[in-house]
């Protein structure tokens, strides 16, 4: 009895930190629709920050909670520099544009905070004149998260003041409903904003400081951090204060009994009740229907064409990549080998994105299951290759089955939440599940058989079949499949009101958008005869974005011009650097600055111009 | 007449590559009230939206008080003392009726009537009796008087009304027309679209018609009213 309070104590002190962070995702989301990814970065800076404040100035109460004060006010005051510096040129963008975004921000935060504090994890001093633990019912509990649980019902009520109570709060909850008449009231909203990321990012800082004395700071801390902010906000409903605060009492209660529960899938479990809360209320615990974002069709600005020619071109490419083999070497070829995988990875998320107007955030999930799917048949049942390859797109189209179902229940940024949280679960399967996916060591020794090891043959093999599945993608695209795709994408209303089921087509593409990345990530496995939990991960499934981003999203050709242009970059330019993650960063936040079309766009909407 | 309060010229305005607008002019004295008239679809809420700077692009010469417009955004427009009331209401519903006053709160400028909360309730009766009641639970006319008065609250010296009179009972709109009035008689300038020729001859001194974004005609309310042509033309439907 006295174990499980206890157990249900440490629930609630993780649950204050969950809230005070996704309450700062919340607030800014509300007000400026933006999902800021590098909302966990905020939270990791603050914690480092706090942890270099507090190591020198922590020795006694007054130096130790100025240092989490002061480094929360930091993290709030570069909040706000993002803000003015991209945020603002992003507000009308659509939300592919903002995620990217802001995880271009991750990333360069990413090097920047290895660059400032060292690789290595770092463990800050405990909270002076907290350090001890208290009994409850014989049980010790740490003094500090005491204080803790005592604090996110602080802030809360500090914030309620806050919005209910002052002018600066009912100037934001105006803006939130409707920005253009609050500016045609005489209220700057730039400056408004500004304020709202400072204040959201202060919180994120804020949460990260109070860690130090709980746990080591560490690099991994924002993504994990970002992504279950993201739940919570999810499931609170999106803009919701208070529903971010139940959501994240009932999250930390989940984790806390959990753990004792099912110790391998902790991360399953969290996603999965998030799914179960979408599809129960579908704008989550407190959330409210809203009309769809403006920003969800606005991607759309050039119409899909065909281009003249296409076919001729699309052979005679063909034609010049088999030959490749005749003059190019083996590094080369792998190379190539790799640029045809990640090209028709590409077009399958461009087919959501392009065609659907669904902004995937987990594609990586069908590229990683197909992957997995190859190297698992391969090593507990000793599959051949054939068979093995065949089995990647069965395995990530199941997968896709089953998540498409759920995820095409919703459109835009939480069509976009839902994806991550399943790419997620994937993901935390591969990382957590031992004895059969080897965890983070990966499955070693998937390669291709004598017959097909030569770097050649395997690059044939790998451009027949990517050659085949790009073909029938792009016949896909301009078979009355879709169009009413794309008519679903353009007006829903008016799709379902000429007899267009638009959710189920929704369904199927995204069932045939897994099952041709599952194709690719089963090529992927054996061209590189090993595969990881990171095939998975959140950044393999921006890479995909970045590639459709690259290639332009109204152009079939532009994924794969994305693809050859990303591939190049990475393995040619990044590799020089081991800054990569800075480059890379820095590469996303230009290209969604400077090409909102993609470069595909770009020179055609040049080519029109001259 | 001497030097208008506003004064607009050759206003051109597009939604994407839409040209909506195609050299709208029109001038508003000080104290005056201007109707806008025209069809559904001629272009008058956009003229009201791009003299506030609310539409995606625009091109124009755009006077007022004797500050250049054209190249302000919408908040800036409305601190010179500019008061946009929209056809679509639009008040915050999440917030009460003096939270909605709140945010139209400007401080008070030389040479346009000062309101204050009690003043507003004070013209608009329905809304004293429901200052703590939030904007989802309030009648239609009842969120047409909210969005005047939270829009006065900026203490405006010229006011763009648009469609005041839409949609609305017909007791709600003999009162609009009075509070109108009331506001022309305060000394403020008001721009008002209007399709109903009986609220806008009730109201205003002069009317300019427009029709598919063009100037068509312009003279005093009597004019038009005498003008069978006119009205024949552009705005019997």
């Amino acid at each position: 009895m006295s174990f499980l309070l206890v157990q249900a104590l440490s629930g609630l002190a993780t649950a204050a930190t969950l809230f005070l962070v996704s309450s700062g995702l919340t607030i800014v989301f509300g007000v400026t629709r933006i999902v800021n990814f590098a909302h966990g970065s905020f939270y990791m800076v603050g914690a480092y920050a706090g942890w270099s404040l507090i190591e020198r100035f922590g020795g006694t109460p007054a130096g130790f909670w100025g240092s989490v004060a002061a480094a929360a006010l930091a993290m709030g005051v570069l909040g706000a520099a993002m803000e003015v510096g991209l945020l603002r040129r992003l507000y009308r963008s659509p939300e592919l544009f903002q995620l990217l975004g802001t995880f271009g921000i991750v990333l360069v935060v990413q090097d920047l905070t290895a660059w400032a504090w060292g690789p290595e994890d770092l463990l800050g001093r405990r909270a002076p004149g907290l350090k001890g633990s208290i009994d409850i019912l014989d049980q010790p509990f740490p003094l500090y998260d005491l204080v803790l649980i005592g604090l996110g019902p602080l802030v809360l009520g500090l914030l309620w003041l806050l919005f209910n109570r002052t002018r600066w709060g009912t100037l934001v909850r105006a803006a939130t409903q409707d920005r253009e008449m609050t500016s045609a009231l005489g209220v700057d909203p730039a400056r408004l904003f500004t304020g709202v990321l400072f204040l959201g990012c202060a919180l994120a800082g804020l949460g990260g400081a109070l860690q130090v004395p709980r746990e080591s700071v560490t690099l991994q801390m924002d993504m994990a951090i970002v992504v279950e902010a993201f739940v919570v906000v999810v499931v609170g409903g999106m803009g919701s204060l208070t529903g971010a605060f139940l959501a994240s009492l009932l999250i930390g209660q989940l984790q806390a009994f959990g753990i004792l529960v099912f110790p391998q899938i902790t991360l399953v479990l969290v996603f999965l009740f998030m799914a179960v809360v979408l599809v129960l209320r579908p704008h989550g615990l407190l959330g409210r229907a809203e009309e769809v974002p403006p920003t969800a069709t606005a991607a759309v600005t050039v119409p899909l064409s065909a281009g003249r020619h296409a076919g001729p071109w699309a052979l005679a490419l063909l034609a010049l990549l088999a030959a490749a083999p005749l003059v190019a070497g083996d590094y080369a070829l792998i190379l190539l080998t790799e640029v045809v995988i990640l090209a028709l990875f590409a077009a399958s998320l461009h087919l959501l994105i392009g065609l659907g107007g669904l902004v995937s955030f987990g594609h990586a999930a069908w590229f990683g299951l197909g992957a997995y799917g190859s190297a698992l048949l391969v090593k507990h049942l000793g599959a051949p290759m054939p068979l093995a390859l065949a089995g990647a797109p069965v395995l990530a189209g199941l997968g896709a089955l089953v998540a498409g179902w759920f995820c095409v229940r919703r459109s835009g940024l939480y069509f976009a939440m839902l994806t991550l949280a399943f790419a997620q679960i994937v993901w935390s399967i591969a990382f957590q599940w031992y004895a059969v996916t080897g965890g983070d060591n990966g499955i070693l020794g998937v390669w291709p058989p004598g017959w097909a090891a030569g770097k050649a043959t395997y690059y044939w093999l790998t451009l027949g079949l990517c050659g085949g599945t790009l073909w029938l993608l792009r016949r896909v695209a301009f078979a009355p499949f879709g169009y009413a795709l794309r008519a679903g994408r353009d007006s829903g209303l008016r799709a379902e009101s000429v007899g267009i089921d638009v959710r189920r087509f929704q369904w199927m593409a995204f069932v045939l958008a897994g099952t041709a990345a599952g194709l690719a990530g089963g090529l992927y496995a054996f061209a590189k005869g090993s595969v990881f939990p990171t095939l998975l991960a959140v950044p393999q499934s921006v890479d995909a974005l970045v590639m459709v981003l690259m290639g332009g999203i109204q152009t079939v050709a532009g994924p794969l011009a994305g693809a050859v242009a990303f591939h190049l970059l990475e393995s040619e330019v990044m590799s020089l650097t081991d800054w990569w993650r800075l480059v890379l960063g820095l590469i996303i936040v230009a290209l969604v600055l400077i090409f909102p079309k993609g470069i595909v766009g770009f020179l055609s909407g040049f080519r029109r111009r001259a | 007449m001497s030097d208008p309060l506003l004064t607009v010229d050759g206003l051109q305005a597009w939604y994407g590559r839409a040209h909506i607008l195609d050299g709208i002019a029109l001038t508003i004295g000080r104290g005056e009230v201007v109707a806008l008239m025209g069809r559904n679809g001629a272009g008058k809420t956009t003229t009201l939206k791009a003299i506030m700077g609310l539409v995606e692009r625009r091109a124009a010469t755009l006077r007022f008080d004797g500050r250049d417009l054209s190249a302000l955004p919408a908040h800036r427009i409305a601190r010179l003392g500019v008061g946009y009331v929209p056809e679509d209401r639009r008040i915050f519903a999440d917030l009460t009726v003096e939270e909605n006053l709140e945010v139209g709160r400007q401080p008070p400028r030389p040479g346009a009537p000062a309101w204050t909360p009690e003043k507003l309730f004070a013209l608009f009766p329905n809304l004293a009796e429901m200052r703590g009641r939030r904007g989802t639970r309030m009648s239609g006319g009842e969120q047409q008087m909210l969005t005047l008065a939270r829009t006065l609250m900026g203490n405006p010296s010229l006011l763009l009304l648009d469609e005041p009179s839409e949609g609305l009972a017909p007791l709600i709109v003999k009162q609009m027309a009075e509070a109108v009035r009331r506001l022309k008689a305060e000394g403020l300038s008001v721009l008002l679209s209007e399709q109903s020729l009986s609220f806008a001859s009730s109201v205003a001194d002069r009317a300019c018609v427009i029709e598919t974004g063009r100037l068509r005609w312009t003279g005093t309310m009597a004019e038009l009213l005498a003008d069978d042509g006119v009205r024949a033309a552009y705005l019997s439907v």
